[in-house]
């Protein structure tokens, strides 16, 4: 199997007034048809990353790479206007927060249908035949009702289904989640990573799930990859956490209080600046 | 230590040190590292300069000026731009550059009396409103509202009218025709942050009302009210020059922009210096506000500058 | 300490009234960590928004060390009581150095002695002098939120409410605020009450739980009942295996409770 993306040695930085910043710095791997996790804490460079392949890096921003290649086309030499037939209609990004990433003043199904319209060329009433399978297909039981109504008048778990569907209705060949499931409950999580997982299965994508929560992505994900200081400390295969070598992942694995492991008083993780520069 | 040593030293350093060892080098360090984003900014530094002569101007006054431009010399009557006079004279003689200089005091005057009126009582109103909510914001409200839907003009014109011709009511009528927005932005500004947490956590020390109100709520509404004070002074200094023209605020010979634009106004084709030079100072100063305003907000404004 | 006696709590009226919390009654020891837990909308934060008398119009019985708790400020409630808020970011006054935020409760209540006890506070959670005089844009998560605890405990309180307090912060920074407020409780013997929505952190905090679902306590158990698995409600079992981690056909099985 041919890989979809292939990320060589990338990396982000930033001018700003007190110099550049590096956010990403030399990051290479590469995703098939399959779910990846990105994990890291603030500042680790896992969104950063997310966001360079799709380069919508802030404006200060600069990306560079060996090779950033995905599904045959070189997204660095890509221009605007082949990124923008990229975005969306192949990869598309799910942010964490629907409420800030849904228009407020559009109905649900009207959003869906437009990010329908503007990939495919089709008449109004198919759009709308889509998009109230697509809501039906991310388990909302009354799609024709919640079509028309506005985003803030659906909840968290529910907004975040819809941001998926309108993240699926031009059929991409890869999802780059950003925190999907933070801003929601466990149980809701579960069910919109299940549903995730579903699509890739079904319709043979690739996933990137970016988060900072370790477990809940090594329990989902086929492969992690975790981040610190914008560097890739560690890969791991799905369900070998505990197997995990380097002191970071093992540092980040042990400070987290658990349920079913009592301890009094939570190990503190202790950073060792050599891992920057290995 | 090494890591001090590479710190730039002297009043820089003390500025710009991460750990500052007092409250009044924190405030310090805060005004100067905003004076380096409005240094940055040329538009708003254009503004700056243009107000800082406005006031330069009108402090010294007596030392840039060979008259206190209130004699009439008719001798002199209507000269054109000279060496001797820069700007001309008037149709009493009058130097119109002495008159322009001793004018920016008024301008001056006007536009600091209506700020120390104007900015205490929209921000009383607005931020009470906002913070209590309910009746209160109801019924203050409603009176900012009445006051808002008086054409400004107006409503100044009768207030004079019935208060009499004269700077000072010229200055008060303008205030009370313009603390309205105040309270708007003021209240607005209240709603976003009524419901923080770190009101909330002053709420949990028993903090009062009131001093909620001082401490917590006003500084952050201070910001956008300065901004919006500083846009305004072309408005306000405008509206003074309305009545002055009108003959409605500053009396003669009081060498007031408004008033000196409205008794030249019949020589504009034939001695155009006369109403034509106020008429720029008037523009010259309305921009240099309106420039600074807009830096300002781009430096004040905590929506903009992440606290 | 504190007794919570059929706490009723709603917003709103008319139709637009939402009931957030129904009938909740219960009791913490002394010295004790007690916790509340359940998913948004449980009503598990509004129960703590009503005992620091930040929620006007409840009904029931609040008491705290024996006294009655009203239902407006009181500075004497205030030195007894005080609460550390989930999101250090919003918790802080942005325009506040560190000195004025741990300055003002002394100020409130009149307290001397100020930079004394700000240098003690500040050495307490385990912070620098030379952080005193920055603002919080100018200082970490894990910074901002031992400054909140330190603002917390500069009264000296008895009780501390603790609204999700680590929620918002990186797992590394979360191990050392739940170390501080585990070795803070020990030192003074405060009573503490937590609220999160993460049973993990609650488990390791606190001794007793009361799990709660729309408005209501469902069950309330203790940490060893919690850790084996010993819970009594379907709500409680799946979310405790909700919290486990992603499992497919686990995902499926899920259930609403009304």
């Amino acid at each position: 199997m041919s890989a979809l993306l292939k990320v060589e040695d990338l990396h982000v930085s930033f001018a700003t007034p007190r110099g550049v910043v590096e956010a990403v710095r030399g990051v290479s791997f590469e995703l098939g048809r399959e779910r990846l996790g990105i994990v890291g804490e603030s500042g680790s460079g896992k969104s950063q990353t997310g966001r360079a392949l799709l380069r919508l890096s802030a404006r200060n921003g600069r990306i560079d790479a060996k090779r950033l290649e995905f599904d045959g086309v070189d997204l660095l030499k890509a221009s605007e206007r082949d990124m923008r037939k990229i975005r969306g209609a192949r990869i598309s990004m799910i942010m964490q927060d629907p409420r800030y990433s849904l228009n407020p003043v559009m109905t649900i199904g009207d959003q869906i249908a437009e990010a329908f319209l503007i990939h495919v060329d089709a008449p109004k009433r198919e759009a709308r035949a889509r998009t109230l399978a697509m809501l039906e297909t991310v388990q909302i039981r009354e799609p024709e009702k919640v079509y028309d109504l506005y985003p803030h008048e659906v909840s968290g778990g529910m907004g975040q289904r819809v941001m998926i569907a309108m993240m699926l209705i031009p059929s991409p060949d890869l999802i780059i989640a950003d925190e999907p499931t933070s801003a929601l409950d466990v149980t809701v999580q579960m069910q919109v990573l299940s549903l995730l997982d579903d699509m890739v299965r079904e319709r043979g994508m690739g996933l990137i799930l970016i988060s900072h929560d370790l477990n809940l992505v090594a329990s989902f994900c086929d492969r992690v990859l975790v981040m610190y200081g914008g560097r890739v400390m560690e890969v791991l295969e799905a369900g070998k956490l505990h197997e995990a070598r380097h002191p970071y992942t093992q540092g980040l694995l042990n400070c987290a209080p658990e349920l079913d492991r009592p301890k009094d008083m939570l190990p503190v993780l202790t950073r060792d600046p050599a891992w920057l520069d290995e | 230590m090494s890591v001090a040593a590479e710190r730039p030293g002297g009043i820089r350093g003390w500025l710009l040190s991460p750990s500052p060892g007092s409250r009044r080098q924190a405030r310090c360090q805060r005004a100067y590292i905003g004076w380096i984003a409005f240094r940055a900014n040329p538009i708003a530094m254009t503004g700056l300069i243009i107000i800082a002569s406005l006031v330069l101007m009108a402090i010294f006054a007596p030392l840039l000026t060979g008259s206190d431009g209130l004699q009439p010399e008719l001798e002199n009557r209507l000269q054109p731009a000279s060496a001797a006079h820069w700007f001309g004279t008037d149709q009493l003689g009058r130097d119109i550059y002495d008159r322009i200089v001793w004018g920016s005091r008024i301008t001056l005057y006007i536009v600091g009396l209506v700020s120390i009126i104007v900015v205490p009582i929209g921000m009383a109103i607005g931020v009470v409103a906002g913070y209590f909510g309910g009746w209160v914001d109801n019924v203050l409200m409603r009176i900012t509202d009445i006051f808002l839907a008086f054409p400004r003009l107006i409503l100044a014109l009768a207030l004079v009218a019935a208060l009499g011709a004269g700077i000072e009511n010229a200055v008060l009528a303008i205030a009370l025709t313009t603390w309205s927005p105040y309270a708007r932005i003021a209240r607005a500004e209240v709603l976003t942050i009524r419901k923080s947490d770190f009101i909330l956590a002053a709420q949990a020390q028993g903090a009062s009302n009131f001093r909620i109100l001082r401490r917590h709520v006003a500084p952050l509404c201070l910001a956008s009210v300065i901004v919006r004070l500083t846009l305004d002074m072309a408005g306000i200094i405008l509206t003074a020059a309305g009545l002055g023209f009108l003959g409605l605020g500053a009396q003669p010979p009081t060498p007031e922009w408004g008033a000196m634009i409205s008794n030249g106004r019949q020589l504009l084709l034939d001695q155009w210096w006369v109403p034509t030079v106020p008429g720029i100072a008037i523009f010259v100063v309305s921009l240099g506000f309106c420039l600074l305003g807009d830096g300002l907000r781009d430096v004040l404004d905590p929506k903009n500058s992440g606290g | 300490m504190i007794s919570i006696e059929n706490l009723d709590v709603r917003f709103g009226h008319g139709t637009a009234e939402v009931h957030a919390v129904r009938d909740v009654s219960f009791e913490v020891a002394r010295g004790e960590v007690y916790g509340l837990v359940g998913e948004s909308g449980s009503g598990k934060s509004t129960v703590l928004r009503a005992i620091a008398r930040l929620t006007p119009g409840w009904t029931g019985a609040i008491r705290v060390d024996g006294e009655a708790i009203g239902h407006r400020r009181d500075r004497k409630a205030a030195r007894k009581m005080q609460m550390v808020f989930q999101d250090p970011y919003g918790s802080l006054h942005p325009r506040h150095t560190i000195d004025d935020i741990l300055s003002e409760p002394m100020e409130i209540h009149n307290l001397g002695d100020r930079t004394r006890r700000i240098r003690g506070a500040l050495e307490d959670v385990g912070l620098g002098p030379e952080l005193r005089f920055r603002y919080p844009h100018q200082i970490s998560g894990g910074q901002r939120q031992r400054v909140a605890i330190a603002r917390a405990l500069i009264l000296e309180p008895e009780v501390l409410l603790l609204d999700e307090p680590t929620s918002a912060l990186d797992v590394s920074v979360q191990a050392e605020i739940l170390n501080l407020l585990k070795r803070l409780q020990r030192e003074r013997g405060l009573t503490y009450l937590t609220v999160s929505h993460n049973l993990a952190v609650v488990a390791h905090l606190c001794k007793r739980v009361a799990v709660m679902n729309r408005g209501r306590i469902v069950e309330e158990l203790t940490v060893e009942q919690l850790r084996a698995g010993a819970a009594r409600q379907d709500y409680t079992r799946q979310l405790i295996a909700a919290s486990a981690g992603f499992d497919r056909e686990f995902a499926r099985s899920l259930v609403t409770f009304e």
